[in-house]
């Protein structure tokens, strides 16, 4: 990997992490004099970063030779040999995330700007929001691990407090502390990983570290692989540790668009692509990514199917195309590029859909029981249009954004070869076929049927009613990115292209080259998944509560597959169990010790105490008795 | 005559003082006791002394006498200060300084 020093806008593009955070930083600290114009604040910021990015990626762009601009900012630590410097690496694979992260937040800004209307809480919220931003920019721009570190510990800070932005809301809190405490357990694996770089290599810039792979024993470099991928299992709620997103969905609806659809839940398959020269002589960890991503995209899908609440079939879903991003980073070099346009062309349908989602919400009285929906798309057109788009889109209807990279992943699995290309393509085929059946489900129980939302015993009456401008426009430009991005992105404007100083160049490329069947496959399973949608859910009349007497698959995929109960007899009640274990050595036996010895002490000298009685008598007879003693002493040495 | 007379005298007066400062209550008593062994190591000293033919033990009885003196000043102004605020000279009754 070879750097050039930045020149021209490049070396001023530290400012795309400098302005977020000056928002945020204002916004904490103004208070409430801030309030009035805050959210502009913190929209204008964004947008302006997103601005400075273009124009940094236009350069990029037309740049010749390397590809890879470092900008060094100044000495972090300093301590004997320990020398840590920070800066920042734009190349084409910062650039694509950069353009993501200011994009569609900005997007999701102005979005915000109309949802969070009526909330008191308003400019805390764009504080939070900018904070994000500005950390995920220095996530993906910083060019070492520790850069890389800072930034992936800032975004899970801003992660936690944007999901317990209403923290008055015990779920909600519940929520944050468990994704804070899930991420933890990734950001061990992370740390673990830099700490070994450290210890090898004396280094961790992404220059010293990658181009000095070949120079690591083979186990050094499986360790590092695995360690990178608990990072990256933590942060992108992959399994085992995907559990926390879906709770996760307790924050603000832009939030769940931003955070735990478009941007931060994909660091994991940044790190990763980041990564590449690692995992390039590690196969073992490269193959434990295919395994992760394909069990975490049938775990999503499935639960995906059963749960009443949009925003958490939306959040399996996610979990669902982030385990394809993983099991296609997992290929190799055919997959990278197939994995990083899906989480581009995810993040716009994703984070179009939260946004619907967000806007049913809003015209629901903030109501997510799917149930209590139905035939809204006569009172929400804008919404339903969008939604619909992003919809299409994550199916993977042909010519539209996942119908080019979903597909291009299931063609690099099978591409694999072997049993193991086999295994990967069909969970990538029936993974699309649940996709297309619990979007469709979703669907019909939405926007479609009767409208139920009077059924029941409402307290308050509900009026749908379509968004204000503000939100609707941000949800008409993603729906744009969704129909639109796939087909830029894997042919007009190639992204194998516009990645390949980062990834070299690879055989993957579109529809022509793949077998005919394999796209068949997708669409056959496509549309079966619609048709079984329409069969079981489209045809018949929702029930308002949910059917208590299903089978035990129903039953296992309500509850997410029994993720939560399994990580609490596996990790948390032994957990309890060592802590009460090691409470009582500490009580009984450290303390006992020691209190032991006090109590001892104590005791024999309030005894030996007693001796002093206060008559002076026994004290004389004391002396008598000490000088006899010593006297008869001397007697018998000098005698004996 | 010789010198064990005296040293046996000695130990006999010493014997009586250390068992009347044990046993006796009195202040002023246990005081004499005191004194009575304070003069029966004065004569073994001199008795020692003169066996010898030397003025050691002369002197240092001497010294003793004159500590005696001053501890005598001390001891029985001390037994006044307790005699006046307790209406008694018995060492029993000045046993607050315990555990």
């Amino acid at each position: 990997m070879h750097t050039v020093p930045a020149s021209g806008l490049l070396a001023a593009s530290w400012l795309l992490i400098a302005l977020p955070l000056a928002g945020a930083a204002v916004l904490l600290l103004g208070g409430r004099r801030t309030d009035r114009w805050g959210h502009l604040l913190g929209v204008a910021t964004v947008a302006v970063a997103f601005v400075i990015g273009l124009a940094c990626t236009v350069q990029l762009g037309g740049m010749s030779g390397s590809k890879s601009v470092n900008l060094d900012l100044f000495t972090f630590i300093s301590a004997g040999t320990l020398d840590v410097k920070a800066g920042l690496l734009f190349d084409p694979l910062s650039a694509i995330f950069v353009l993501l992260i200011t994009g569609v937040g900005s997007l999701i800004h102005i979005y915000s700007v109309g949802y969070m209307a009526d909330d008191p809480g308003r400019r805390r919220f764009f504080a939070y929001l900018n904070l994000f931003v500005a950390a995920m920019l220095l996530l993906v721009l910083g060019n070492s691990y520790v850069a890389l570190y800072v930034g992936w510990e800032g975004v899970g800070l801003a992660s936690f407090l944007l999901i317990a932005f209403w923290y008055r809301r015990p779920a909600a809190v519940t929520a944050a502390k468990k994704a804070f405490v899930m991420n933890r357990v990734g950001d061990v694996g992370l740390a673990l990983a830099i700490f070994i770089m450290f210890a090898q290599l004396g280094t961790t810039s992404f220059v010293g570290v990658l181009g000095s792979t070949g120079a690591l024993a083979g186990g050094v470099l499986t360790a590092l692989g695995l360690l990178l991928l608990l990072g990256a299992c933590g942060k992108s709620g992959q399994f085992p540790l995907q559990a926390w997103l879906p709770d996760a969905m307790e924050g603000p609806t832009p939030v769940s668009a931003l955070i735990h659809a478009a941007t931060m839940v994909t660091a994991g398959v940044y790190l990763i692509a980041r990564s590449a020269p690692i995992y390039d002589h590690a196969p073992a960890a490269r193959t434990v990514v295919t395994i992760i991503g394909a069990i975490t995209l049938m775990i999503g899908a499935i639960a995906g199917c059963a749960y009443d609440d949009i925003k958490k079939v939306l959040a399996y879903s996610t979990v669902s195309q982030i385990g394809y991003m993983f099991l296609a980073v997992g290929l190799g070099p055919i997959g990278y590029v197939a994995g990083l346009a899906h989480l581009l062309t995810h993040g716009f349908f994703k984070a179009g859909l939260f946004l619907g989602a967000g806007s049913v919400m809003h015209a629901m009285n903030d109501s997510v029981d799917m149930r209590r929906f139905g035939g809204l798309w006569r009172r929400m057109p804008v919404t339903f249009a969008t939604f619909g788009l992003g919809y299409l889109a994550l199916i993977g209807f042909p010519l539209l954004s996942g119908y080019w990279t979903k597909d291009a992943i299931i063609e690099a699995a099978f591409d694999h070869g072997g049993t193991t290309g086999y295994v990967l393509g069909g969970v990538g085929v029936l993974g699309a076929g649940l996709t297309a059946f619990y979007m469709t489900r979703l669907m019909f129980m939405t926007f479609f049927g009767r409208p139920r939302w009077d059924a029941g015993s409402a307290s308050t009456p509900v009026d749908p009613h379509e968004s204000p401008g503000v939100m609707t426009v941000p949800m008409i430009v993603l729906a744009v990115g969704s129909v639109a991005a796939g087909y830029l992105l894997t042919q007009a404007f190639p992204l194998s292209a516009w990645l390949s100083p980062v990834f070299g160049t690879n055989k993957l490329e579109s529809h022509v080259v793949a077998p005919l069947w394999i796209g068949v496959l997708v669409i056959g399973a496509m549309v079966l998944g619609v048709a079984a949608a329409w069969l079981f859910v489209g045809r018949r009349e929702v029930p308002v509560v949910r059917p208590a007497r299903v089978s035990p698959v129903v039953r296992a995929a309500r509850n997410a597959l029994y993720a939560d109960a399994i990580n609490e007899s596996l990790f948390m009640r032994p957990g309890q169990w060592l802590a009460r274990a090691l409470v009582f050595v500490d009580n009984r036996r450290v303390d006992g010790a020691v209190n032991g010895i006090a109590a001892t002490l104590g005791g024999s000298s309030a005894r030996l105490g007693r001796a002093q009685t206060g008559f002076v008598r026994s004290y004389a007879l004391g002396m008598l008795g000490g000088a006899v003693v010593v006297a008869g002493a001397l007697l018998a040495v000098t005698a004996g | 005559m010789t010198l064990s007379w005296y040293l046996v005298l000695a130990a006999v007066l010493f014997t009586i003082g250390a068992v009347g400062v044990l046993v006796r209550r009195n202040a002023i008593v246990v005081f004499m006791c005191v004194e009575l062994m304070l003069n029966s190591v004065n004569l073994t000293l001199v008795t020692f002394a003169r066996a010898s033919g030397t003025l050691d033990g002369q002197v240092i009885a001497f010294f003793v006498m004159v500590v005696a003196a001053a501890e005598v000043v001390v001891g029985l102004a001390i037994i006044m200060s307790i005699y006046r605020t307790r209406r008694s000279a018995s060492v029993d009754d000045a046993n607050l300084l315990k555990y």
